[in-house]
């Protein structure tokens, strides 16, 4: 098994014969970033976003489907609780770590502490949301003769939604940032670069500006377009 | 093929106790300065302004911003900034744990009953005894929570702070062609527990402060 | 450990919230003598648990003054006023982190009281308030029910043996049949204690049963009446009073007076249906006309008959 390095990054510059900007490590060369956009930062933004879009799927799917169950079934709330209580106690980057011997220098390592965090987030949310439902709204639905199916689908769940997406939101927006931190295992995603920027002895700092950047701005859209998604989906709460 | 790298990471704890030791040391210590600092800056404000039932945008935008700041990129630009050195660090650690401090606190606090406020207040509790008294007892968990989510977030970053010339474990994660995977694992493997040490003390902390705060007659 | 029940006065009391219409409380104007429960009844929107918040200064007023035993409420230290006075609320408010023991302690603790001297106080009024002074000391609000909660409410406002009471619909949150047990204990302990209290209720029942004196609030917080249940029932100032006590209120009256209060005619015949001495005249009423009877007997606590009631001495 090939050491928990990162592989290979971008062209490091020489600063001796890079331009005038990079020789003098400003915070951000256009030049540079223009050059090495293609084969940088656009793939590393492409697998940020996927990686994102994975965890975030998984935890979502298993999150729903274990909410749906210990809203049914009053029994699971506690030990889950108490497994994420733990969980979260381990710093992300010493998870990143200590998956490699399990599960190699794959992108599934990367991606299994991600599912893990949006578990604790997503979990108690979609079930806060489901039990949330005001207990004369379900018992005039029932009273309106609808099955319990049909009141799971259209009182329930829409009205759990607006605390469902708020849990999204977060659980996105925190999977971007511990994401970066996942490239101490793997050049993946914008983590690679940021790393690979501050391992020089002198912070290559163009290069971490950029990463980092691009990081920040990618968490404030998947921010900004779930809110929009979550006014699509409740129509009914636009005030103001 | 895993157990033997377990088992190597637990063998390298003992062959190399004294480098373990120290750059644990050296990671604790600036996790847990930032920390403190970020608890006496964070803390009373929250406390006072969830008790004020005041400033809620600033509460919920510090923990917008400090979700959607990434911890690397933060702490890189830091050291980009201010160089290495042990208090240019404390400085960005500080910075990444007022958010969650800060908002667990104000909401410790505003979500108390308030008509269990209300009693205290008629009563004839002074404000600084609802808060101690009443707000803060039933707020603990809460409160404390946040220390923890604070605590992990700032021991996971101060580790990275080594990678970028901080010294501490985070050297020893980053270098694995000196270390070996054995090396890496077993670092990782200490600041888990750092912070898992942590948590347990927060827990034990939160145990010894509501039996302290709630007299009986 | 008695202490003097203190005078309220009410003096012009105003408030206005700044940016909304009309007053909430508009120069009100009472006394409330010492000794005496003073009842604050109206619709909502009446101003009455501003009033009542008004006085320990949870609510500031706009103008006008209030005045406790002579001395303006603004002249004091508001922690202080607040420990002198009891304060009870619908939702009682109760600590859910300390003991009920704890919770009654309270303000006794606030004022430094010896802790020897606390717990046995705290014996004292859990048996007052009609609880078991060793067990239910230890207990947790939420391990109580919503009556008991209210009765460790009372307990607590008056652990520190305040002269004056205020009490914000305290018996609103619980149903009829508690409610009526605990107006009844609370009348008795206030025969005991004889405090000034200033109860808010929206229930005209209540404030008929509960007061010596009632005031009625109208919208936009102006007095309407203050005076006792009686010529408030039977001389209603006008229209809005009446209406606001009902048109049964010569029915409500009769629920002022018992049949024992009553000259009765010598007990002559036999057969006829006893009746208790403290039943009230609407009761009796209600007795003869359930039994189709022309007249009862009343008996005093022992069973002794004191004399004969007819229809025409109850509908007199």
């Amino acid at each position: 098994m090939s050491g928990l390095r990162l592989a290979d990054g971008p062209v490091i510059p020489d600063f001796g014969q890079g331009s005038a900007c990079l020789r003098h490590n400003h915070w951000f060369c256009t030049s540079w970033v223009r050059a090495n956009w293609g084969d940088t930062f656009q793939p590393a933004l492409l697998q940020h976003i996927y990686l994102t879009l994975l965890a975030v799927g998984i935890g979502f799917g298993i999150s729903f489907v274990l909410a749906i169950i210990a809203f049914r079934f009053r029994v699971f709330g506690p030990p889950l609780g108490a497994m994420s209580d733990f969980l979260y106690c381990i710093p992300s980057i010493a998870l990143f770590v200590l998956l490699v011997p399990v599960t190699g220098l794959t992108v599934t390592t990367l991606v299994i502490p991600l599912v893990a965090y949006t578990l604790f987030v997503l979990y108690p949310n979609i079930l806060a949301g489901l039990r949330g439902v005001p207990p004369e709204v379900l018992e005039s639905a029932g009273g309106m003769g609808l099955t319990l199916r049909q009141i799971f689908w259209r009182v329930e769940l829409p009205l759990a939604v607006p605390a469902i997406m708020a849990g999204l939101r977060v659980a996105t927006v925190a999977t971007i940032s511990i994401a970066t931190i996942a490239a101490i295992v793997l050049y993946y995603g914008l983590g690679g670069p940021i790393f690979e920027a501050i391992s020089h002895p002198d912070i290559f700092r163009t290069e971490l500006v950029t990463a980092g950047g691009l990081a920040i701005l990618l968490a404030f859209t998947a921010d900004a377009l779930l809110t929009l998604l979550q006014r699509a989906l409740t129509p009914w709460s636009r005030q103001r | 093929m895993l157990a033997s790298l377990f088992v190597d990471a637990l063998q390298f704890i003992p062959d190399h106790a004294a480098l373990l030791l120290q750059k644990t040391a050296e990671t604790a210590q600036l996790a847990f300065t930032a920390l403190g600092i970020a608890i006496l800056i964070a803390m009373p404000i929250g406390l006072w302004l969830g008790h004020r039932h005041r400033g809620l945008l600033l509460a919920l935008g510090a923990s917008s911003v400090g979700r959607a700041l990434p911890s690397i990129a933060l702490i890189g630009i830091f050291i980009a900034w201010l160089g290495v050195g042990f208090w240019n660090n404390t400085v960005a650690l500080v910075i990444l744990g007022i958010p969650p401090i800060l908002t667990n606190a104000y909401f410790a606090v505003e979500g108390v009953d308030r008509d269990v406020v209300e009693a205290a207040r008629g009563m004839g509790l002074s404000e600084r005894q609802i808060l101690t008294g009443v707000e803060l007892p039933l707020g603990l968990p809460l409160l404390l929570a946040g220390v923890r989510i604070a605590a992990v977030f700032v021991i996971a970053t101060a580790t990275i702070a080594g990678i970028a010339g901080g010294g501490g474990l985070g050297e020893i994660i980053d270098n694995q062609t000196f270390y070996n995977d054995s090396g890496v694992l077993a670092a990782a493997l200490c600041v888990a527990a750092m912070a898992l040490a942590t948590a347990f003390v927060l827990s034990l902390v939160q145990r010894a402060a509501s039996r302290r705060m709630a007299p009986r007659a | 450990m008695p202490t003097e029940a203190a005078e309220l006065v009410f003096d012009e009391a105003t408030k206005v919230y700044p940016g909304r219409d009309g007053a909430a409380v508009d120069h009100l104007s009472l006394t409330v003598p010492a000794g005496d429960i003073c009842v604050l009844v109206g619709p909502s929107g009446g101003g009455k648990t501003t009033a009542l918040k008004l006085v320990n200064r949870l609510i500031p007023l706009t103008s006008g003054y209030i005045r406790i035993d002579g001395r303006q409420i603004g002249d004091y230290d508001v922690t202080e006023l607040r420990r002198s006075i009891g304060y009870v609320i619908q939702q009682v408010g109760l600590f859910p982190h300390m003991t009920v023991g704890g919770n009654i302690g309270t303000v006794p603790r606030l004022l430094g009281w010896q802790k020897q001297r606390i717990r046995e106080r705290v014996g004292e009024l859990l048996e007052l308030v009609g609880l078991d002074p060793e067990k239910d000391r230890k207990r947790y609000p939420s391990e109580l029910s919503g009556g008991q909660r209210q009765r460790v409410g009372l307990a607590r406002a008056l652990a520190a043996n305040p002269a004056l009471m205020l009490m914000d619909e305290p018996f609103g949150a619980i149903d009829p049949i508690v409610r009526a047990r605990l107006q009844d204990e609370f009348l008795r302990l206030q025969q005991e204690l004889r405090k000034t209290v200033v109860f808010v209720t929206h229930d005209v029942d209540e404030a008929i049963k509960v007061g010596d004196r009632i005031a009625i609030l109208r919208q936009g917080g102006t007095l309407a009446q203050y005076d006792t249940p009686q010529r408030i029932l039977e001389h209603p100032v006008d229209d809005f009073v009446a209406d606001f006590v009902g048109r049964d209120r010569a029915l409500k009256a009769l629920t002022l007076k018992t049949v024992g209060e009553l000259e009765l005619a010598p007990a002559t015949e036999d057969g006829l249906p006893r009746l208790p001495a403290d039943t009230s005249l609407r009761d009796a009423l209600a007795i003869i006309v359930a039994e189709r009877r022309d007249a009862l007997l009343v008996v005093g606590p022992d069973g002794s008959p004191l004399g004969v009631v007819t229809r025409e001495d109850l509908l007199r």
